[in-house]
């Protein structure tokens, strides 16, 4: 072999390796570490709104000023105020149901794909992802509209005389379960069908062969084999979910927020960079958990050979 | 156990499994088509069969997969062809093993027992006894992937043992081994066949897998059954053209009876050749008929015999193929009717080959080696 290669190919193999790795400090270490060090500034009516600013040209005494600046005090103001409790935890609970809803109603959808015949199947995973050729912010805009007292669902709904007087979905949080559970079914339904469309469905066969009636068959065959589908598209819906703005925006209630929209407040409306960036850091701290449970069985996935 | 058992010859035998005019059709096409067989208890069964013929089908029938569309399928004294495959008392091992990916040989193995909720102990020691017979022990903590092609086969096969079926379903089971490992397993199944006592219905489209494990063969041809016997009878007395052309080599000549006679029959074939077979009740004078020769009952020689006006026909050596154990020449005959192939043991080792390409030769035979088929 030429040694020449060799090297050229080392070299490339580090280069892809690295590259990713470079990628995630320039794009995420990088900017996260500015949101962790604005997280422990102080606020201040200034130009950026915090204090201190590192100033390079004082040199040792410089970075001692700016050191001593820093502070836990905004990490402290998550704790104080309850606002910021009750937001985090609606926030994960309207995570929880959704996605427990888009698991629900995404599984039978993306079995039912799967076991469609083939030349039908790349046809409904197009109708699944049709949706992304709208705007997101249209298609939520949509939903005010179909919402709305005289919207379409009431209409329908009180020509079929399941009501007599408007519902006002608008402004609640079904309207944002709603909202959620439409936007983000197709991050549920294509990681499913990715699993389920590989399974082998002679195991169903072999199962039922040794007496497994179809719903023990379903429980004790398909979903543990779906299992890397689940976990792939609950994460992929919980994690994005719970950081969600736009949708509790525009169709939820001013009674109650959630994070998102308590961080777009604190940034946007109060000018609190520092205490918009400890809410983020928590919000991220709270997200590494699931992550790291995905890791885990992506591991054991890879381990099961398959 | 194996010389004196022939419980299809007996006529006071109940079978076990009963097919009765079954039809099945998929989509307009038919699999099955009015197909009755009888499987008696303890037997080793083979469906053999082209691709497409309907054999795969008959199995999923009787597994449960498929419902027939007509006609009734029996076991014991139960119409089974509607009972859901979890509530038979039959068990399959696939082609493709099925094993589950997830679990754990032992845990594959106890799948079946755990359905019926026996008691824990029942069944460790059920999968314990499986895991020996099938020569397993020690790979219990493991997973499919991490086996063999030839364990996965023996899982699958404990796996299809463990409730003790009373009719064991094997689809092609040896399809996927290589060709040494397939010879072994085979006669490892005939002893564990024979051991068990359990009724197997193999399905295979390799004949020679079916004569050396079955008692009794069912060659399938569009969905009906071309024959049923045991393979001896198989090889040496076909019921018809097609079965004798898809069971081994044959030579087939057409010819017309001249002589029908207790003492044998007469036939005169194409080129004005004559030849003389054992006789039968069933044929007369003016029949056409079709002489069916195996390669291994033709003489070859390069002097004329002294017999040469019956059962013999002159060539030219076209082809010679060796084999190791046998070679195979094959012969265009002077008389335009065709090609032969005649096989000739290799006997002796490093012998000169008598006869080469583009020799003159003669083929002869006894009477009794031509079987005559009507069909």
């Amino acid at each position: 072999m030429n040694p020449g290669t060799t090297t050229l190919g080392g070299f490339g193999a580090r280069l892809v390796v690295w590259l990713p790795y470079a990628w995630l400090v320039v794009f995420f270490l990088v900017p996260f570490l500015i949101v962790l060090k604005i997280s422990l500034s102080q606020t201040a009516i200034a130009l950026p709104p915090y204090v201190p600013v590192l100033d390079p040209s004082a040199g040792w005494d410089g970075i001692r000023t700016f050191l001593a600046g820093l502070g836990l005090d905004n990490y402290a103001t998550l704790f104080s105020d309850e606002i910021y409790g009750l937001s985090y935890l609606k926030s994960l609970k309207i995570a929880a149901v959704s996605t427990a809803i888009l698991l629900a109603i995404g599984y039978p959808l993306a079995y039912g794909m799967a076991r469609a015949p083939r030349r039908l199947q790349s046809m409904l995973v197009m109708l699944v992802i049709l949706p992304f050729w709208t705007s997101f912010l249209i298609r939520v805009y949509a939903w005010i509209n179909i919402l709305q007292s005289d919207g379409l669902l009431n209409r329908v709904l009180q020509v079929l005389h399941l009501i007599d007087a408007p519902v006002a979905w608008l402004a609640s949080d079904t309207a944002i379960y709603i909202g959620i559970v439409y936007s983000y079914l197709p991050f549920m339904v294509l990681p499913l069908y990715a699993t389920l469309e590989k399974m082998d469905f002679t195991l169903l066969e072999a199962a039922a062969d040794l007496g497994a009636r179809p719903a023990a068959a379903f429980w004790r065959i398909t979903v543990p084999l779906s299992l890397p589908g689940i976990a792939a598209g609950a994460l992929l819906c919980f994690i994005p979910i719970t950081g969600e703005f736009v949708i509790p925006d525009l169709l939820g209630g001013s009674d109650s927020l959630m994070i998102g929209q308590t961080l777009w407040t604190e940034f946007f409306a109060n000018k609190d960079w520092p205490v918009a960036s400890a809410i983020a850091v928590v919000l991220l701290i709270l997200l590494v958990g699931p992550i790291l449970v995905y890791q885990h069985l992506q591991m054991r996935n890879v381990e099961a050979g398959g | 156990m194996r010389r004196d058992f022939a419980p299809w010859a007996d006529p006071n035998a109940r079978p076990l499994v009963r097919f009765e005019a079954v039809t099945k059709r998929f989509a307009g096409v038919t699999a099955v088509d009015r197909l009755s067989l009888d499987i008696y208890a303890g037997e080793f069964f083979a469906l053999l069969g082209p691709s497409g013929c309907g054999k795969t089908t008959l199995l999923r029938m009787l597994a449960g997969f498929e419902t027939p569309d007509e006609g009734a399928i029996r076991l014991g004294s139960d119409d089974i062809g509607r009972v859901p495959p979890y509530r038979r008392p039959v068990n399959m091992m696939f082609q493709s093993y099925a094993l589950f990916p997830h679990l754990t040989v032992a845990d594959n193995i106890a799948f079946g027992l755990r359905q019926e909720r026996l008691p824990r102990q029942t069944i460790e020691a059920r999968v314990a006894e499986l895991m020996t017979l099938t020569r397993l022990d020690g790979l219990e903590r493991r997973k499919p992937h991490q086996l063999s092609g030839g364990q996965r086969q023996r899982v699958a096969l404990a796996r299809s043992l463990a409730k003790r079926p009373k009719v064991l379903l094997l689809d092609e089971p040896l399809a996927a081994l290589d060709k040494k490992l397939r010879e072994e397993t085979q006669f490892e199944l005939m002893d564990l066949q024979d051991r068990l006592g359990t009724t197997f219905v193999i399905v295979t489209h390799d004949q020679e897998e079916a004569m050396t494990v079955a008692h009794r063969i069912a060659v399938m041809n569009q969905g009906r059954l071309a024959q049923v016997a045991p393979p001896r009878e198989l090889y040496e007395h076909p019921a018809s053209r097609w079965v004798a052309g898809f069971i081994g080599d044959v030579n087939l000549l057409d010819g017309v009876i001249l002589a029908a006679d207790p003492s044998g029959l007469v036939i005169e074939g194409r080129g004005g050749l004559r030849y003389r077979a054992a006789a039968g009740a069933e044929f007369k004078a003016g029949q056409d008929v079709t002489l069916a020769l195996r390669p291994e009952k033709l003489r070859i020689a390069r002097q004329q015999p002294d017999n040469a006006s019956e059962n013999c026909v002159a060539g030219r050596v076209h082809d010679i193929a060796y084999l190791g154990d046998i070679s195979l020449y094959r012969v265009l005959l002077g008389s335009g009717t065709g090609m032969m192939t005649a096989s000739v043991a290799n006997a002796s080792r490093l012998a000169d080959r008598s006869i080469d390409w583009a020799d003159q030769v003669w083929l002869s035979w006894e009477p009794d080696a031509a079987v005559v088929l009507t069909q």
